[in-house]
Formats: C-alpha cells, sequence, structure tokens
C-alpha cells in the first residue's frame, strides 16, 4: 500500500496542484467558476494537448522528440496550401497530413534505433527539416474558405450546461486513447520496459526496434493530428504554427510527474499537466495585471518544483529499500 | 603514408572541413567572385570575412558547450541567456549607466549566474542535464521579457555598438574576440590539467570522484563558463543589431552551437572534447547558411540543409555507417 502510495505520489501531487490551483482562481476571480472555462482549457490548448500525448509515451519510452512543434507547423501550413491553392479535399489532405507525420516519426525511429544515435540530435535534424519545409510551402499564414471547415466550426455537442465543440472534443478522444494506448495495451508496456531499462528489455525478448519505430511514429501522428486541429482552431495554415511547442508538451508531460528518463509515468499526469498549464495562462487573462510573460516564467518554475519533487522522491524510495 | 597524414585523415575534423571545402567549390564555380576581399577605408569587406562575422557568435557559443558536452551534459538554455544578457545590457544603458565596464559586467555576470543555476541543478541536485537546462530555456525568455517590458529596446550606446560592428586592425571585432577567446580556452584545457579533468569527469563521474576529484565542482564550473559564453555572445547580439529583442534574440541559438560541436567530432555522450572541431564545425554551419543566402534560398527555408547536415555528419559518423566502410576498403584490399 505504502509502495504504491509512494508511486503514484507524483500523479497525486499533480492533481492536488491542479484542484488547488484551480479552486483558488475560482475563489479570486468572478466568473472563473463556470464550465465554459473548464471546457475552454481544452479547447485553447488542444494543439499542445495533442502533441504532449506522442510526448508521453515517447517520453516512457526514455526519448524525447523535438520535432512536434515544427511537425504541427508543416501540417498545418500543407493542408491550408493544398486545399486553398490546390482545391484538394480536406480529408485527403488530412489523411496525406498524418501520413506524413507518421512516417517522418518512423523514420527518425529507425535512424535512433539502428544507426545508435541520440534521439535529441536525430529529432532536433527532423525539426530543422520539417520547420524550413514549413516555410517552403509559404511563408505567409493562408486563410481556409472551405465549406468543411465552416461546417466544422459550428459542431457543438451538449451535455445538460456544459456545450463541448469540436476541437476540445478531439483532445478528450485522443487523451483517452493515448491513455488506452499508454496503459493497456502490450506496446504501452513494451515502452515503459524499454524507457526502465533498454538491455533488458532486449533480453526479456522484447521488439526494441519495433517499439521504438512506432513510438516516434505514433508521435509524429501525434503532432500532424495537432498541426490539423490548429487549423480548424483558427481556420487558417501557418508555417509558425509550434513555434517553442516541443518544450511545452515537453513540459506538461514532466509537470504530469512522468520522468523524463523513462520508464514511469502516466498518460493522467499529462492531462494534469496540460490543465495546470492552461489554468495559469487563464489566470494570467482574467487578471490581466500580470503580463503573459509571466506564465513562461510560472511554467518554469513549476517544472523545477516537479523534478526536485521527483528526485526526492526517488531518493526517498531509494532509501527505503 | 606517415604518421601525421594518418593521424589526420582519421580525424573528426576531417568531415566538416571537407565539407567546407566542397561549399567553397560549389560557391567558386556559381559565384566566381565569392573569395574576393575588399579593402574599405582600412577595414576588410568580402563573404570570406562575413562567414567568419557572422560565425563568430556561434562559434562562442560552441566553446561553452564543448565543455559541457564534454562533461557528458547540455545546456539548452543558451539562447534563452543570449536574450537575458541583451536585455541586461539594454536595461542597464537605458537607466543610463555609461561605463562601458559595468554595462557588460552586469550583462556578461547575468549569463554566468544562469550558467551557476544549471551547474547546481545538474551537479549537486542531480537532474538531468537536457531537463535541468529545459528549465532556465522555458523560463529564461519570460525572465527577459519581463526585463525588457516585453518591448524591444533600442541601445544608442557608441563603445557598446563597438563590440558589435567595430573594427580592429581592418578585421571585424567580433572575429577577433572570438578568435582570442578561442585561443585562451583552447591554452587554458590543453596546457593545465582542466581538460583532462573535464574529460573524466564526462567518461566516468564515479570513477573521478574516487580519483580525488572534485566532479561536481568541475561539472558547476563548465556550466558557468558556457553560460559566461552565452552573456558574451548576448552582448554581441545586443550591440551588433542595436537593440534587445526578447522574444527573437538567440533564437534557436543552442541548436546552433550543440550542433557545431557535434559535428566537429565531440559525441554527445561526453568524456572527450575537440575544441578545434566545435571551431571548424561552426564555420561549416555559418558557411551552409551564407552559401544558401548566396544561392538565393530565402532564410526560412535555411534548416532544410541545415537539416540534411546533421543527418548526414549522424549517419557518416555511426558505428554502422563505419563497419560498412570499413568492409568496402577491405574487400577492395583484398581484390
Amino acid at each position: 500500500m505504502k509502495a504504491m502510495l509512494q508511486r503514484r505520489l507524483p500523479l497525486l501531487t499533480t492533481g492536488a496542484i491542479f484542484a488547488a490551483l484551480f479552486i483558488a482562481a475560482g475563489l479570486k476571480y468572478e466568473g472563473f467558476f463556470s464550465s465554459n472555462v473548464a471546457v475552454n482549457l481544452f479547447t485553447d490548448n488542444a494543439v499542445l494537448g495533442l502533441t504532449a500525448i506522442g510526448m508521453t509515451l515517447v517520453i516512457f519510452a526514455g526519448g524525447i522528440d523535438l520535432s512536434v512543434g515544427a511537425v504541427a507547423g508543416f501540417t498545418s501550413i500543407f493542408v491550408a496550401t493544398l486545399i486553398e491553392q490546390h482545391g484538394v479535399h480536406p480529408a485527403l489532405a488530412g489523411a496525406a497530413a498524418l501520413a506524413i507525420g507518421g512516417a517522418l516519426g518512423a523514420g527518425m525511429g529507425a535512424i535512433i534505433h539502428w544507426f545508435k544515435q541520440p534521439a535529441f540530435l536525430i529529432t532536433l535534424a527532423g525539426m530543422f527539416l520539417m520547420r524550413g519545409c514549413a516555410f517552403w510551402l509559404n511563408t505567409e499564414s493562408v486563410g481556409i474558405n472551405h465549406p468543411l471547415y465552416a461546417r466544422a466550426a459550428d459542431i457543438y455537442w451538449e451535455f445538460g450546461p456544459v456545450g463541448v465543440p469540436l476541437v476540445a472534443a478531439i483532445l478528450a478522444v485522443g487523451l483517452i486513447i493515448g491513455g488506452v494506448i499508454g496503459h493497456t495495451t502490450r506496446f504501452g508496456r513494451n515502452l515503459l520496459a524499454l524507457g526502465g531499462n533498454e538491455q533488458s528489455a532486449l533480453l526479456m525478448g522484447l521488439p526494441v526496434g519495433a517499439s521504438k519505430v512506432g513510438v516516434y511514429a505514433f508521435s509524429g501522428f501525434c503532432a500532424a493530428a495537432a498541426g490539423l486541429v490548429g487549423t480548424l482552431y483558427t481556420g487558417s495554415g501557418n508555417p509558425s504554427t509550434g513555434i517553442g511547442l516541443e518544450l511545452d508538451a515537453i513540459a506538461v508531460v514532466v509537470i504530469g510527474g512522468t520522468v523524463l528518463t523513462g520508464g514511469r509515468g502516466h498518460m493522467l499526469g499529462t492531462v494534469f499537466g496540460l490543465l495546470i498549464f492552461g489554468t495559469i495562462q487563464s489566470v494570467l487573462l482574467f487578471d490581466g495585471r500580470l503580463s503573459p510573460w509571466w506564465a513562461r516564467i510560472l511554467v518554469g518554475v513549476l517544472l523545477l518544483a516537479f523534478i526536485l519533487l521527483q528526485r526526492g522522491l526517488v531518493r526517498a524510495v531509494g532509501k527505503g529499500k | 603514408m606517415t604518421d601525421r597524414l594518418r593521424h589526420f585523415l582519421k580525424s573528426p575534423v576531417l568531415w566538416p572541413l571537407a565539407g567546407i571545402f566542397l561549399l567553397l567549390v560549389a560557391n567558386l564555380v556559381l559565384k566566381p567572385g565569392f573569395l574576393t576581399i575588399t579593402v574599405l577605408d582600412g577595414h576588410l569587406y568580402g563573404l570570406p570575412i562575413d562567414v567568419l562575422n557572422r560565425g563568430a557568435k556561434t562559434l562562442i557559443l560552441a566553446l561553452g558547450m564543448t565543455l559541457v558536452i564534454a562533461t557528458g551534459g547540455v545546456d539548452l538554455s543558451v539562447g534563452s541567456v543570449v536574450a537575458i544578457t541583451g536585455a541586461v545590457a539594454a536595461v542597464l544603458i537605458g537607466q543610463g549607466t555609461d561605463s562601458l565596464v559595468l554595462i557588460l559586467g552586469g550583462a556578461i555576470a547575468a549569463g554566468g549566474l544562469a550558467g551557476l543555476i544549471n551547474g547546481l541543478l545538474v551537479a549537486r541536485l542531480g537532474v538531468q542535464p537536457i531537463v535541468a537546462t529545459l528549465i532556465l530555456m522555458v523560463a529564461g525568455r519570460g525572465v527577459a521579457q519581463v526585463l525588457t517590458d516585453g518591448q524591444v529596446l533600442i541601445i544608442k550606446h557608441e563603445a557598446f555598438g563597438f563590440l558589435g560592428n567595430g573594427f580592429v586592425l581592418g578585421l571585424p571585432f567580433t572575429i577577433v574576440c572570438a578568435t582570442l577567446l578561442y585561443l585562451a580556452v583552447h591554452f587554458a584545457l590543453r596546457r593545465t590539467a582542466a581538460g583532462l579533468f573535464i574529460e573524466a569527469v564526462g567518461d566516468n563521474p564515479e570513477a573521478s570522484r574516487f580519483a580525488g576529484l572534485a566532479t561536481a565542482r568541475i561539472k558547476i564550473l563548465a556550466y558557468v563558463a558556457c553560460g559566461l559564453c552565452a552573456g558574451l555572445a548576448g552582448v554581441m547580439e545586443a550591440a551588433n543589431i542595436g537593440a534587445a529583442d526578447a522574444q527573437r534574440a538567440g533564437e534557436n541559438m543552442e541548436l546552433d552551437a550543440i550542433f557545431a560541436v557535434v559535428v566537429g567530432g565531440t559525441a554527445l555522450t561526453g568524456g572527450r572534447f575537440l575544441l578545434l572541431g566545435s571551431f571548424v564545425g561552426a564555420l561549416l554551419l555559418q558557411m551552409l547558411i551564407t552559401t544558401m543566402y548566396n544561392l538565393g534560398v530565402p532564410p526560412a527555408v535555411a534548416p532544410v540543409p541545415k537539416a540534411l547536415l546533421i543527418l548526414t555528419v549522424c549517419l557518416l559518423q555511426s558505428d554502422r555507417t563505419r563497419r560498412w566502410l570499413g568492409g568496402l576498403f577491405k574487400k577492395k584490399a583484398a581484390a
């Protein structure tokens, strides 16, 4: 019981911090306690949230993916350019973008695994590549005027007093799928084993190579999905979408209690991490006195706090043995 | 084949040098005037000077980064530190500080402080370097924004501007400064035991600690040195454009610096470093960018060749490729 509590402590802490933050904000700012604010946390952070899903699994496996922001940016302008300047149907353009994201991820995973290169460097190259390609396609933002986009903007589900727009629903579904993949499938367990100790995973006969290629492909796919959702959210494509997104995604995952060296973590933590991130930004918005760049400093401080907490826990558990 | 030549052929510096050479040839074919250097008002101008001048900041960052990577770490925060030091300099000048010593001291000390924080996190608290420096990378831009109040601060200070645009003996000051720093670091590390200590810590921190090295202190010093270098680069950047832009200053510079170091043959796993390699790596990177501009490739697309270059170097230096190449040569020798 005690061991389990210790194992779940980062997750519990993250949840508690989110609850405390949200309640404190609700008490301080009038109108904060509305279902709309809660749903907006999802809607406004859909792009970040979707990339964080893939990033969580990559970090489970002890890797890192710096290319996600650039993939989102590429997808954004790629889809917009195809629809507006080449008359391609949005569904087809979107499918192509998702395929490109997945293929790029798989390629990076393959190089990382078979050429034994640091994930950090290879995904950095992926980031440069996709960002350059995005600006190659178009340097300016392109508005998307397609009936399908207009219709998507109107999609709205009502659950009692809560209205959920399409973008928020996609993120919610994505997080559930990510959680299922990460915690109930063999693939997910393989990733955690791989992140825990690659050598042992290999000796146990787990498909290390396939898992690595798979997880980077999944992350690329998520990043492309994020770019796609970004076009839905803004109704346009922009090659500079997602600059710095990779870092926010890593921050969200780490604030969520997932250990960056791999092998331990939870998708639910990422959900809380995302909500904390979103709440900080909403609070700054509600307050209006603090400048938005304080959000960056706050996120940094939170990141530091969580990492120190993780260190402390790891040491405490180590001493208990 | 003499030993010296054989040694050179095996040196990791060979690949980036070959890359620079290839780019030079390509440039000369496409634009025959590439190597022309003109003298104007006693100052040297020309594309080769331009490459050195623009590459100087990357080189300075790469020097510090080499030390950190040699200890088995990495510093992701240097780009943000560039923004912070630029902001500090601009704020000091904006408040009417006239003394160059104070301005430089304040700005570069801010860089050193940033390095100290990184170093303490890594060496004393045992945080993974990527994560430890990520914190400052995320928060650092916020700090710079708070300092400048989100504005692009224009800097008007003649002596300060000289740091970015001045000439010494006909050469841009940035080149002179970077070269002097390179020599200083080289001698400080290779003529004393400092370089050896850093490599030992990067290779096996546990063993070095048992051998009596102050492992933590050496690591902290490496991060502080890296922060100071970033501070100097930040001052140069601000002086060069005559403004402090918290949002854009130093953007992606950490990546360029890491890139220069890795291309130069210093492994990201630490334990060995090649200062000359980082020098050549920084030049190769700048050469590539200048070539792109020279060919009329828009700046925004320039990351593509950068990416291809990283991939090429990674693949060339991987064991798999080496074994494959080795096999190829053996077959030839047998035939």
